[in-house]
């Protein structure tokens, strides 16, 4: 009940606050928003022209981004600080702080935006966050340096990768509790669950690999290694990964090789390479789909796909060591 | 599945007051500690494969003490060791060893004759050798474009080494020694010649003074102290390491802190070293699927090996003298100034063999 009334209270207040500034763009503009981990701040792109709208100062050392279902807030674990600060999407304005454990690096929500579940890389554990109230609610260990998360569509599944145990922990969501252990390849990082949700994509960066979890039975089903023109298989360290809305093709972006791959997902096989800026590591994809940016960690920029040429057509300086992206849309 | 641990009770290169004196080129405690920090990270594997990893340390007072606990330990099943010991007892070590299913880790002798003529099949080698820590250098002086280096030379049998190390770095990467001076720590006055920076330093032409000094004592007070004013490397100023705990890429943080948590000390070399042994064999245990000595040890040597040591690339193990490729650190005080292999240094199969001894040139034969 309590917990009603402060959100509401909270509600009221940010009307009251728009209500005084008008916004400078409503949801769904496809603005573009990418984290910078040294510079402590992340930069607003505007999609039509990628000028830059806003540098939003975070708390130290933002990585991962998530918004809320109906996009109106954006979520970003701030590494150095142990919170999640919460930015107002319409006033691009950091309106609210959730603490959290030691160096919060990668979080997701539950299906209805109550639950945040994020890899606690200092504590080895995944800690499970009540938005509302602000409180730790759960927290369970994993293998030291969890990393990638990701829920379940239907909420029930949570998965956790460990980066020095070279695995994928399945959480049950309802009772907390670790039900299997999937081992992947080298250092896993992140994931992409198929819209069908038969299907979660991992990438291990050390090996070079994705791996492909079949979701019914737990078991890897295909490995996919990469191999850009040029490059040697220990330049390869794939990190993020993006899938389209039909869950045709998944982007994969392959860190040292300065490559991103595009996969098909129903044949596996590997479609093109796009050469891309230094240590490319986030990657999204507009709401049209048609453009792709990828964040390059050691050249501080971000480079633009135009997705059906496959032709990189711009590279957009941003902050130090840019992070994760995140589109509005 | 247990390892084992073996070190001298009394190791002057463990000396506390030097520890203390946190000089660059010695260690900052027991390896053994990091082992703490290997065992904890295998926990959660171990749970999923259902093997029980854990390692028993043996201290002796002398190699016989060493080699008969090791022995004892084969006769258990214990296939792999970790050998924190200087290089002749190293050597004693592996030869006792050579008939029985065992593996040594060498976590802290750097010295090329272990990697060369004096190599032997069941030693791999974690920590760097002299040469891969002088070509990490010198690729960083080529990079810089300061090629003239003044080398000072300490009268230990290690000093010497690192001077034959720097010396074929030179000549590997485009660099020039313009003269080999001997120094000596002492204030005897008739001696200042060899004990005064300044005087030792006088009348060359040089971009940077290399001081080989193993022990680290002089080295300590060359920066600063040149007759020119020139950046020191080697045993001091930038220094080549395995590890250090300022390191900020590839998951080190991390790394640093859990060290840090479980030995109270910052984290060097050759904790890292036996922290990645036991990491390699956890790696083998895992993707071999087996906890027995010759599924495991064939994949430690094989080419599927891609251990994760937080330096960026994939580690294994050279398969003409068992030394792990890995990148070196160039670092000062409180920072990493860069990660060797250096951009533009170029190798037909895997750019980590630019640093230490390739295999045409080897001089181990198994």
């Amino acid at each position: 009940m309590i917990s009603k009334i402060r959100r509401y209270a909270c509600v009221a207040l940010l009307l009251t606050t728009f209500g005084l500034t008008v916004p400078a763009f409503s949801a769904g503009t496809g603005l573009v928003f990418v984290s910078n981990e040294k510079t402590h701040n992340i930069t607003v792109l505007d999609p039509k022209d990628y000028s830059i709208v806003k540098w939003i100062e975070t708390s130290r050392r933002p990585r991962d981004m998530r918004f809320n279902n109906d996009n109106t807030l954006l979520y970003v674990a701030c590494g150095d600080d142990d919170v999640i600060d919460v930015i107002d999407v319409a006033t691009l304005e950091v309106v609210d702080h959730i603490p959290t454990g030691p160096s919060p690096e990668v979080f997701y929500f539950s299906p209805d935006d109550s639950l945040i579940y994020v890899s606690n890389e200092e504590n080895s554990s995944l800690q499970i966050i009540d938005v509302a109230e602000k409180v730790i609610v759960g927290e369970i260990s994993t293998g030291a340096e969890p990393e990638g998360v990701v829920v379940s569509d239907d909420g029930k599944t949570v998965y956790v990768t460990s980066e020095v145990a070279d695995m994928v922990h399945v959480i049950d969501a309802e009772t907390q509790t670790l039900t299997d252990n999937i081992i992947v390849g080298t250092r896993p990082r992140r994931f992409v669950l198929t819209p069908d949700g038969q299907e979660l994509w991992v990438s291990d960066e050390l090996s070079g690999e994705v791996s492909i979890i079949d979701r019914a039975t737990n078991q890897v089903t295909h490995t996919l290694q990469f191999l850009p023109p040029g490059f040697r298989q220990v330049d390869v360290t794939p990190v993020g990964m993006e899938i389209t809305k039909d869950g045709s093709t998944v982007y994969v972006t392959l860190g040292r090789a300065n490559h991103i791959a595009s996969v098909d997902a129903a044949s596996k096989e590997i479609k093109e390479y796009v050469l891309v800026g230094s240590r490319a590591w986030g990657v999204a994809l507009s709401p049209d789909e048609n453009t792709m940016y990828v964040t390059n960690g050691l050249s501080d920029d971000v480079s633009i796909i135009d997705v059906p040429s496959m032709k990189v057509t711009q590279s957009i300086p941003v902050g130090r060591v840019p992070h994760t992206v995140r589109i509005d849309g | 599945m247990l390892m084992g641990y073996v070190e001298l009770a009394d190791d002057p290169r463990y000396d506390e007051d030097r520890a203390e004196a946190e000089i660059p080129v010695r260690p900052l405690g027991r390896p053994f500690d990091a082992t703490a920090v290997g065992i904890s990270d295998a926990e959660q594997i171990g749970k999923v494969i259902g093997v029980d990893f854990a390692i028993e340390r043996k201290s002796g007072q002398n190699i016989e003490e060493l080699i008969a606990a090791t022995q004892a330990w084969s006769e258990q099943g214990v296939g792999f060791i970790l050998a924190d010991l200087p290089a002749p007892q190293l050597l004693e070590l592996a030869d006792a060893l050579i008939d029985r299913d065992m593996m040594i880790f060498n976590v802290a002798a750097p010295e090329d004759a272990l990697r060369g003529e004096s190599c032997r099949e069941n030693v791999i080698h974690v920590i760097p050798s002299y040469t891969m820590l002088a070509d990490a250098l010198v690729q960083y002086l080529a990079f810089r474009n300061w090629r003239k280096i003044l080398v000072l030379q300490g009268p230990l049998e290690g000093d010497a080494q690192m001077v034959a190390a720097v010396e074929r770095a030179a000549q590997r990467f485009g660099a020039q020694i313009v003269e080999v001076r001997p120094f000596q720590l002492t204030n005897d006055p008739r001696q200042r010649e060899q004990s005064n920076v300044a005087l030792v330093t006088s009348d060359a032409d040089y971009d940077v003074v290399f001081v080989a000094d193993t022990d680290g004592e002089f080295a300590r007070y060359v920066p600063y102290a040149t007759q020119l004013p020139r950046p020191v490397v080697g045993a001091a100023g930038l220094v080549p390491s395995a590890w250090h705990w300022s390191w900020e890429r590839h998951g080190a943080p991390q790394l640093n802190s859990r060290f840090e948590k479980a030995a109270g000390r910052r984290m060097a070399g050759e904790d890292w070293a036996a922290w990645t042994a036991i990491k390699a064999v956890v790696q083998s245990v895992l993707r071999s699927k087996s906890t027995d000595f010759q599924p495991v040890k064939d994949y430690l040597l094989g080419e599927r090996l891609t251990i994760d040591g937080f330096k960026g690339n994939p580690l294994s193990v050279r398969s003409w003298d068992h030394q792990i490729r890995q990148p070196i650190l160039l670092t000062v005080g409180n920072a990493v100034i860069a990660r060797a292999p250096l951009e533009g240094f170029l190798h037909q199969t895997n750019e980590l063999d630019t640093l230490g001894v390739d295999e045409p040139e080897t001089a181990c034969q198994f």
